[in-house]
């Protein structure tokens, strides 16, 4: 992040949305994006994010609150006046023009000089690696090529914010690592502020410099990546970005960052949270990779007596099922390596943690 | 294995091709009922109907002696006595077996008022005894009436007598072969008058639909799935009615004692009813209605297509929403605004009922002409040429079509 300014360079302002007058979409929408960021909207359909990011480009109107650029509210501004560049879902390349008529219409609505305009598609058919194909029709171009035309034409006439709606949603695996990649190439080169929406959170993890966490309208955590894995607040965002074992427990002390919660299979020393009070019901999250099965030679703070169910081969590392007591499914994974243990069924384990990779969510 | 080579055996081969001629067959069968029903249903009448606008064998198979004896004629004054003998033998034998008629009927097309000189003749010559006929025929035939005197009519039977023909079509363009038989304007222009009226009237009411179909089926396709099913419902819903209640149901609106007219009194608007039917006005305002649905259900499935998200991008991009629409929108909607043109203007073309029930005498198009000459006047060659003359100028539009829009870039659908 930059150093933070006195104004934002975009913020939203408690905005809220609603379609049909009762109930409310987006429920006082926060955030301050600084210039040259890179966030992504995250969360799963219906909750929200999309929204935002019509209101933004002025598709959908504010029901209240204020969306501001450079401190200027643009709540009144034309869609058509506000400058943001968009990359869809579907690309929404226009089939009737060329590749190249694609990337100059921006600049012919501006009523750019044609020679001016010539020499900047070509830069940007250039920066896109598309310099050959500038005569093609959208129609003649795989999906890769098709997404990085969308991405030049959305950054030719050089927009304040690029909007980018689920960009990579039409790709299959390998194509969407690849565009990844393009698209952090690209905003690193050109430096410009990215609002990007998703519900796949590896595209997300991997791209962001924030996210922000949508559920129900409301954002749940708005953080970068490294933090919103390892800290989520609350155990919603616990469970949406990547995967996790919930363990139900008592919370019986706590002291300051630390707290001791009762499980079935004993007690656990964890991370609090907010919301945590002594004597309430909470869960206990751990990331499948942070379990370790004894033996190990990991340093461990805590224990938890499991039942073995199966495995699964699934590579580059073994997914190990085992269950508690009160029929809780645990998830550990461990690196294919030579420390993968073999278990016969219904073995007894001990899995062990860290304190600092468990926390503990009101329940 | 060796023998487990991987390219194709000839048996393998042989099997394959017997698998798909097998496949081919099958899906040829299935439209094998289809085929035979076109081929009786439009293939043929459509032949027929070329064939007959220049196919007239009536005259020639009633006088073939005379006929043959006027080829050697030369046209310019009266044909020599024994060809004049021979017609008058021919008149006597076509009165007694009563074909004398359809003979007037034929010259008198060639040549008009010939059908009671014929006809009289004809009367008279009927008891007219054989051997008398043979010797002294040319000198009967011509003291019954002056116009056998006449090179004119002798010239229009030989015409007449001619068994394919390119006359109705000439006719169909108001033109005729004068008495030297060079081609000249017919002094009644009714034919050319009438296409270009019907061409003017199928542009209006295109235009027409164009300009209501439009941003309905732009609606419809932007509003939620309820909403269109619902307007879809009153699109539809003149296709669940008779053809002949709707124009009929205009009648009862518009003529003098009718719904409109009697609000208008009512409302003081007006002193006395005006004329809304039987005119152009009752046959675009009817037509537009009854055709309104070929216009929005081709624009409905192509812009149900095209995602809200290209009108979006233009916006986004600095374009305002008139600008976008015209450069990104009607583009992408123009393959559904050209099959709805092209399906109106070709069926309003060629439209028969509603002009008939409607138009009065000024709102006729051609189909009603047509009509006309199969069913009154009797004049099936005319009428073949005519509706000829249709087929050529929507295959001329269509190819213009082509030319200027493309075909492939129609949608139904």
């Amino acid at each position: 992040m930059k150093d933070t300014k006195a104004e934002a360079f975009l913020r939203f302002d408690n905005v809220k949305k609603s379609y049909d007058q009762q109930n409310l979409v987006v429920k006082g929408f926060d955030m301050d994006v600084q210039e040259g960021e890179f966030i992504t909207l995250l969360g799963p359909s219906g909750s929200g994010k999309t929204t935002v990011l019509m209101m933004l480009a002025g598709f959908e109107s504010v029901t209240s609150g204020d969306i501001a650029i450079s401190g200027k509210s643009i709540n009144k501004t034309a869609p058509n006046k506000r400058n943001i560049g968009m990359v869809f879902q579907n690309y929404a390349l226009f089939p009737h023009m060329t590749v190249a008529e694609n990337l100059a219409y921006p600049l012919s609505v501006r009523k750019m000089p044609k020679a001016e305009i010539k020499d900047r598609v070509a830069e940007y058919l250039a920066l896109v690696e598309l310099s050959a194909f500038g005569d093609r029709r959208p129609g003649q171009l795989s999906g890769g090529q098709r997404q990085r035309v969308a991405l030049a034409r959305a950054m030719i006439f050089q927009p304040t914010l690029i909007l980018m709606d689920e960009p990579l949603g039409a790709l299959d695996k390998n194509l969407r690592e690849q565009m990844q990649f393009e698209i952090t190439r690209l905003h690193k080169q050109i430096g410009f502020t990215v609002i990007y929406v998703t519900h796949d959170q590896t595209e997300a993890l991997s791209m962001s410099d924030r996210i922000a966490v949508f559920n129900d309208g409301v954002v749940q955590q708005c953080a970068p990546p490294a933090e919103l894995y390892e800290r989520p607040v609350n155990a919603f965002v616990a469970e949406f970005i990547g995967e996790n074992n919930f363990v139900q427990g008592r919370v019986t002390r706590i002291e300051g960052e630390i707290a001791k919660v009762e499980t079935d299979t004993g007690t656990i020393t964890t991370q609090t949270s907010e919301g945590l009070t002594e004597g309430a019901q909470c869960r206990v999250s751990i990331r499948p990779e942070k379990l370790f099965i004894h033996p190990t030679t990991h340093a461990h703070d805590n224990a938890l007596t499991a039942t073995f169910v199966t495995r699964i081969y699934v590579g580059d590392f073994i997914r190990y099922y085992f269950r508690l007591p009160d029929s809780t499914d645990i998830i550990v994974k461990v690196l294919n390596d030579l420390s993968a243990p073999e278990f016969e069924e219904g073995a007894m384990a001990q899995l062990l943690s860290l304190t600092k990779d468990c926390i503990a969510f009101a329940d | 294995m060796s023998n487990r080579v991987s390219s194709l055996s000839s048996q393998d081969a042989a099997n394959a091709r017997r698998q798909m001629r097998r496949r081919r067959t099958q899906a040829f069968l299935f439209v094998v009922p289809l085929l035979v029903f076109i081929l009786f249903a439009f293939v043929a009448p459509i032949t027929t109907m070329l064939f007959r606008s220049v196919y007239n064998p009536t005259v020639a198979e009633l006088v073939p002696e005379t006929l043959a004896m006027l080829e050697d004629w030369e046209g310019e004054d009266l044909p020599d006595e024994a060809t004049i003998t021979q017609f008058a033998i021919d008149m006597k034998r076509m009165a007694n077996d009563r074909t004398s008629g359809r003979f007037a009927d034929e010259i008198n097309r060639a040549l008009p008022g010939m059908s009671s000189v014929v006809k009289s003749t004809a009367r008279g010559l009927r008891r007219a005894d054989d051997d008398e006929l043979a010797a002294n025929g040319a000198e009967m035939l011509l003291e019954k009436n002056d116009r056998w005197s006449n090179p004119a009519t002798w010239r229009a039977i030989r015409s007449a007598g001619q068994v394919y023909t390119s006359s109705y079509y000439l006719t169909a363009v108001d033109m005729e072969y004068d008495s030297e038989g060079d081609i000249v304007q017919r002094d009644t222009q009714i034919y050319k008058q009438l296409y270009t009226k019907t061409l003017k009237m199928a542009l209006i009411i295109t235009g027409l639909t164009m300009l209501l179909g439009y941003p309905l089926a732009f609606y419809m396709s932007q509003a939620s799935p309820a909403t269109a099913n619902f307007l879809m419902v009153f699109v539809l819903l003149p296709f669940w009615t008779s053809l002949l209640v709707r124009t009929t149901a205009w009648i009862a609106l518009l003529q003098a004692g009718g719904v409109v007219n009697s609000s208008l009194l009512w409302a003081g608007l007006i002193n006395e009813p005006i004329e809304l039917l039987y005119n152009e006005f009752s046959t675009i305002l009817a037509m537009t209605h009854i055709l309104l649905p070929f216009m929005v259900l081709p624009l409905y499935a192509v812009m149900r297509g095209i995602d809200a998200s290209f009108m979006r991008a233009a916006i986004s991009m600095g374009s305002n929403p008139i600008g976008a629409w015209y450069k990104i929108y009607l583009p992408m909607s123009l393959p559904g605004l050209s099959a709805g043109a092209l399906l109106v203007f070709i069926i309003s073309v060629g439209y028969y009922i509603t002009p008939a029930l409607v138009g009065g005498t000024d709102g006729q198009m051609i189909s009603n002409i047509i009509a006309f000459h199969m069913q009154v006047s009797n004049n099936w060659e005319l009428a073949a040429a005519l509706g000829s003359l249709l087929l050529i100028l929507i295959l001329v539009l269509y190819w213009l079509f082509d030319r200027f829009v493309g075909t492939d870039n129609l949608k139904l659908g």
